[in-house]
């Protein structure tokens, strides 16, 4: 039983990062229907910039404050310059460029920052059984993603936003300026997806090192329903704490597997996902 | 700006729009003045949609200007439409299907809105009460169209009746000068024709309308002012009594002798 509650506080922590990376890439598959292959690239950019702030400063915050900034900038930048160009391209193209832009980005992080890992440091202490480190993790993602959800189902921003991405024409009739809601929506989808990284991140920092989270957090969105913001943040919590058992009581090496095995599972059997609504496709 | 009942509200002079070799609208003339009913009519892809498109900005004319209070239009985008006072419901509708129906008004609201989306995004109590107060308009205007009830609900479930008075209460709620009505009576029974007929005068008070519908019922009883286009050019505009016996409309529109045609 204690092994149990022990694997359940463990799979917590990492659930809440995965639910956030996941929730930042639910923001812009609503809006644009893109998965942002970028996503952890942008993250990736954003932690390093903590790391050198964080290094060159000597504080932590100042890190993440500049972290949430720069990628926060660096969403905005990658809708305006990659993917609006691509509005009218096959609905593929812009899917293709932002997984281009993976690969850029982690090169670049490469060749600014070197490909060896540099010691990144946790929020809090980071020793015992659910550290302060955990709780913050848990509590941040919690947070942000009430504030999201409270944002997009409380507020007339949220309201426009959420009209932008059912319908951009009709939207626009009713005076919805949708390029500046999608602009924001990829600022704000890249603020969650940094906060993600800085989480996940620790205690190493390489151009790869959020690869394997991406995969955890892209299962967690299709789990929870690409179109469902919720749904997400529970898939991905449900997740880390499914992922936590499989490595404690069957193995760690067994964790990627099980993660692409539940991937597969719900897009074969409720490809909408668990708390998706099947919706016609234009084809 | 306040304006009289004589002066032009919205002017399109001469707009000719081509698509390919199609020629849709051809040298087409229109004004609008404040609190008159205009009905725009022709047989299908006679033009009368491309020139709402035009009007909202969807479409950029080929030759030709539209100014709306005298002031000239010029690459107006859809998006400023409902700053500058126009609403334009559609023939499929456009309800968003994610929204309620309160959601659904609410979104047609912003124009009236005092604060921007910053204050929005952060909350302010000023943005609150802002939201609060938009809430309260866009009940006040369900419940004028009798469909107050369903404003928890999403559009989706509702009878097409209904869908058509939320509509309708999304582009009111914004309180427009000018109000294109694209088919509104399309699918209604009768008798909510004939309410619809009543709603359309009503709204003279306060807006004036551009009704494009095929009812030729409904466009001779609820019209000022009738404009009738075929294969992209007016071909005759006048009361709804001086259309009803233009020759060629009935020859190029209604194919039936001039005795034939509904009467208001």
């Amino acid at each position: 039983m204690t092994t149990f509650f022990n694997l359940t506080l463990a799979g917590l922590s990492s659930g809440a990062v995965f639910a956030a990376l996941g929730l930042s890439l639910v923001i812009i598959y609503r809006a644009t229907r893109v998965v942002n292959f970028a996503q952890p690239a942008l993250a990736l950019i954003s932690s390093y910039v903590a790391y050198s702030v964080t290094k060159g400063t000597g504080s932590y915050w100042l890190g993440f404050a500049a972290a949430i900034v720069v990628g926060t900038v660096l969403g905005i930048a990658v809708e305006r310059l990659l993917v609006r160009p691509l509005r009218n391209a096959p609905e593929l193209s812009p899917i293709i460029a932002t997984m281009g832009l993976l690969l850029v980005l982690q090169a670049v992080a490469g060749m600014i920052w070197s490909n060896e890992p540099h010691a990144f440091s946790y929020a809090f202490d980071f020793r015992g059984r659910f550290s302060a480190a955990d709780l913050f993790a848990v509590l941040a993602v919690l947070v942000t993603a009430t504030g999201v959800l409270l944002l997009f189902k409380f507020t007339s921003l949220g309201l426009r936003m959420r009209a932008a991405a059912f319908n951009p024409e009709v939207a626009r009739l009713l005076g919805v300026r949708v390029g500046v809601m999608l602009t924001l929506g990829w600022g704000l989808a890249a603020a969650v997806g940094s906060l993600a990284g800085l989480l996940a991140v620790p205690p190493f920092i390489s151009p790869t090192v959020l690869d394997e989270v991406f995969v955890f957090a892209l299962t967690a969105a299709v789990l929870g329903g690409l179109d469902n913001p919720l749904g997400t943040i529970v898939g991905g919590l449900a997740l880390g704490i499914g992922l936590s058992y499989v490595a404690g009581l069957l193995g760690p090496e067994l964790v990627p597997l099980a993660a692409l095995a539940i991937l597969v599972s719900v897009l074969a059997v409720r490809p909408a996902g668990l708390f998706g609504r099947a919706t016609a496709r234009r084809v | 700006m306040s304006i009289t009942s004589h002066e032009k509200l919205l002017h399109v002079g001469g707009v000719t729009v081509r698509f390919g070799g199609l020629v849709a609208l051809s040298e087409v003339s229109l004004t609008i003045r404040p609190r008159t009913v205009v009905g725009v009519i022709g047989p299908n892809g006679a033009g009368k949609t491309t020139l709402f498109n035009v009007v909202c900005g969807f479409i950029r004319p080929e030759t030709g200007d539209l100014s709306w209070k005298g002031r000239p239009l010029r690459k107006h985008r859809p998006d400023q439409l409902a700053g500058l006072g126009i609403a334009r419901t559609l023939q499929g509708l456009g309800l968003f299907g994610g929204l309620t129906v309160l959601e659904n008004v609410m979104t047609g609201a912003g124009r009236l809105a005092r604060t921007g989306s910053l204050a929005s995004l952060l909350g302010t109590g000023k943005s609150a009460r802002d939201e609060r107060e938009l809430r309260d308009r866009s009940m006040a205007v369900l419940t004028e169209l009798d469909v107050a009830h369903v404003a928890q609900l999403h559009p989706g479930a509702l009878p097409y009746g209904v869908r058509k008075r939320v509509a309708l209460a999304r582009a009111l709620v914004s309180e427009p000068e000018l109000l294109l009505l694209d088919e509104p009576a399309s699918g209604l029974s009768t008798g909510e024709m004939d309410e619809l007929a009543d709603r359309i005068r009503a709204l003279t008070e306060k807006t004036a309308v551009v009704l494009v519908e095929h009812h030729m019922d409904l466009v001779m009883r609820v019209c000022d002012e009738v404009v009738v286009l075929d294969f992209g050019e007016v071909i005759a505009s006048g009361s709804p009594d001086e259309v009803r016996v233009d020759p060629a409309v009935a020859d190029a529109y209604l194919g039936t002798a001039p005795e034939e045609l509904p009467s208001a």
